[in-house]
């Protein structure tokens, strides 16, 4: 996956001249995860480059860039590393759009690696996805494959609003003999395996999980990958809801008011008459991430979806014993 | 110990300096690292110039004083406006107009202007509309004028946001050839927040064409200098960026003319960003909203209405008869019917449509704001 965001953001750089990518580390190391490596050496360094380690610094002048007609795509290291540009992305970069009546037109990228499951230490794992995709304005996505990472790159850079890239850092090395192409809708869900009896609703890092519990599972899965968080595709995920009558979805992040939360909330009020249980969640526990040799135990599981799947009220009659 | 009186005295100090000390650039500015410790000035209080300073063209010093007495009149009819409850809120920037209008005026046409809530004179002194000026405190849209034609930058309510945003700004230009500069007013209270010190450390390393002016009024609403800095002056923050750095009296319109010119004249030639501290005064309250008798005596405010900057000019100019009674009442003329048509054209109750609320958040509405732009609409036809 990883050098396939390195090839979106080379197509990118030679396709549009105002293309810039920059960040922290990106330009002669090619970014820790080096998924910038060779871009400098390939389009200059005034056009990828290394900036001083400032966060705020570095989305805040990205915007002045973006007023300026430039398309900047920045790197944050590290998920809970983009925090200190909380206030530039919450104040400046997803209302300039609104607070100007359209004048002022900010198609910025932030690039987050995000997400558990690498072995980091404390402030390497965050899902932060919940805290952008309340504020109107931005664009949030997620990739689950590494096709779709960089069909889903071209599609961010190429749009006109600010767009945060979550990138599922476990997937980094996934791999694929899939076709890099480009052209998706960038805010369509996909189906990424058909299935009769239960929608399972997934998206970054938890679509290969998602994917390997529909083999697992005793009953037919649907697997849909949401790619945008922000806006959610209702059409898509509710038609599939209605054919199947049941319906999980998983995140890493935390349960309480996490973006599953949103996604139960959407699909009962829209699907309400089809559903045949409530929709459930599986999440991470509402817990700060925990340390790396204690990861397995928060992240969900396929054993743990596979028994989420087994509560929705398969046997109308029966009372579940243990809820 | 001289460090520890700034710091503590400076507002005294100042006043001393008006009488003897204050330093004078005799030839034209030099930029070093290192700011004077005394704050420079071209015209003392009196109006009278320091020896052998090198002052603005006359025409640019006649621009000054029309654009800072139109200023004012603006100012207090806006002040006026809010107990009319056709403002919101405003911020007045009273005492302050050497600032306001002196680095603008500096400004050409292809540069920009990153202005905070409490530079409205400074915005008309750009040429927008006052109206346009006033909308964001006004309640009617978030930002009234295009932000393209006369390249000012949205109104910075948020502190020291903007000078991130000047700094890219002011980059990308650079990378793309342009010949432009980015002008960007901080407050004192400002230079605490951290995107202060972020965007001074990108501009030194990026040799960015920026020019930072900090108008230091004293006070961050209520919080006097004396909480907010421990530098000996706020100037002195450029030396740790490799910024070269200027303290000017912020009262003097020449002077602060003088620095913003030569500050955007060493950016355009590609020597980078400077930081210029001015020392000016708020002489009403934060907001109409504030009572600043909880924080500050009146004889302070009295001292520095004597150090007024639009008395100060007219006195310049009248001593060199380059202002008469005529002309005088020229530019009041012009002033007044300033305020006037600002009063006509506020009074008037702005048209206002709930569908523009779901307009302009993405490039295209997406389906879930469209159905609420329907929801809001029948529920309005009911």
């Amino acid at each position: 996956m990883a050098r396939a965001l390195n090839r979106a953001l080379a197509d990118a750089l030679a396709a549009d001249e105002r293309v810039l990518v920059f960040g922290e580390d990106v330009g002669t190391l090619g970014g820790v995860f080096r998924v910038t490596d060779g871009l400098a050496a390939s389009f200059g360094e005034a056009r990828v480059f290394d900036t001083p380690l400032a966060e705020a610094g570095i989305v805040g002048t990205a915007i002045g860039m973006a007023m300026n007609g430039l398309r900047p795509v920045v790197e944050m290291q590290f998920d809970a590393f983009a925090y200190p540009a909380f206030e530039q992305i919450t104040s400046h970069l997803a209302k300039l759009r609104n607070r100007t009546r359209g004048r002022i037109e900010l198609p910025v990228v932030i690039r987050i690696p995000y997400g558990g499951g690498i072995g980091g230490v404390e402030h390497h794992s965050d899902s932060s996805e919940a805290y952008y995709v309340h504020t109107a304005g931005l664009r949030v996505v997620t990739p689950g494959t590494p096709a779709d990472a960089y069909d889903l790159l071209r599609a961010a850079i190429d749009c006109p609003d600010p767009v945060i890239f979550f990138e599922p850092k476990r997937r980094y090395w996934a791999k694929s003999s899939d076709p890099l192409t480009s052209g998706t809708p960038i805010d369509r869900a996909l189906v990424r395996r058909p299935g009769r009896d239960v929608t399972l609703i997934a998206y970054g890092p938890m679509v290969a999980t998602a994917l390997e519990t529909a083999e697992a599972a005793e009953v037919d899965v649907e697997v849909i990958d949401l790619r945008s968080l922000a806006p959610f595709d209702d059409e898509t995920v509710c038609a599939s809801v209605r054919r199947t009558g049941r319906a999980v979805v998983v995140h890493e992040a935390p349960g309480f008011l996490g973006y599953g939360a949103e996604v139960a909330a959407r699909v009962t009020e829209q699907c309400f008459h089809y559903l045949h249980a409530p929709v459930a969640r599986v999440t991470g526990f509402d817990i700060p991430y925990p340390p790396p040799m204690l990861e397995e135990h928060h992240l969900p599981s396929v054993d743990r979806i596979l028994d989420a799947i087994e509560r929705l009220q398969w046997d109308d009659t029966a009372v579940l014993p243990d809820a | 110990m001289i460090l520890d009186e700034i710091l503590e005295h400076w507002l005294a100090r100042l006043d001393n300096q008006a009488m003897s000390t204050v330093a004078t650039p005799r030839q034209k500015l030099t930029r070093n690292l290192l700011p004077s410790t005394e704050p420079l000035q071209l015209l003392a209080p009196s109006g009278e110039a320091g020896p052998g300073a090198h002052l603005p063209p006359d025409d640019i010093l006649l621009d000054l004083y029309r654009r800072m007495v139109v200023g004012r009149r603006f100012d207090a009819q806006a002040t006026a406006l809010t107990k009319q409850g056709r403002l919101a809120v405003y911020p007045s920037s009273h005492g302050q107009e050497a600032c306001e209008v002196g680095a603008v005026v500096a400004l050409r046409e292809q540069d920009w202007l990153f202005p905070t809530y409490r530079d409205c004179v400074a915005i008309i002194a750009r040429g927008v509309d006052p109206v346009e000026t006033l909308s964001l405190l006004r309640g009617d849209q978030h930002l009234g004028y295009d932000p393209y034609e006369h390249r000012v930058a949205p109104q910075c309510t948020p502190l020291a946001t903007n000078a991130l945003h000047a700094v890219g700004l002011a980059h990308a230009a650079r990378l793309k050839g342009e010949d432009t500069v980015a002008l960007v007013f901080v407050g004192d209270g400002a230079t605490s927040e951290g995107d202060t010190h972020e965007a001074l450390n990108f501009a030194g390393v990026w040799k960015a064409p920026v020019v930072f002016l900090v108008q230091n009024n004293g006070y961050a609403i209520s919080v006097p200098m004396s909480k907010q800095n421990a530098a000996p002056s706020l100037a002195h923050k450029g030396v740790g960026y490799g910024i070269p750095s200027m303290l000017i009296d912020g009262n003097d319109p020449a002077m602060v003319y003088t620095a913003v010119h030569e500050a955007a004249a060493a950016a355009r030639a590609g020597e980078g960003p400077t930081l210029i501290e001015a020392r000016t005064y708020r002489i009403e309250a934060h907001t109409n909203a504030d009572d600043a008798t909880r924080y500050r005596g009146q004889d302070e405010v009295l001292h520095w209405l004597a150090r007024d900057p639009i008395d100060r000019l007219e006195r310049h100019l009248s001593a060199r008869d380059l202002l008469d009674a005529a002309g005088r009442q020229r530019i009041a003329d012009e002033a007044e019917a300033v305020a006037s048509s600002l009063r006509e054209r506020m009074n008037t109750d702005p048209v206002l449509a709930p569908a523009a609320l779901f307009e302009h958040v993405y490039a295209t509405p997406t389906p879930a704001l469209r159905r609420q732009a329907a929801a809001l609409a029948s529920e309005l036809a009911l």
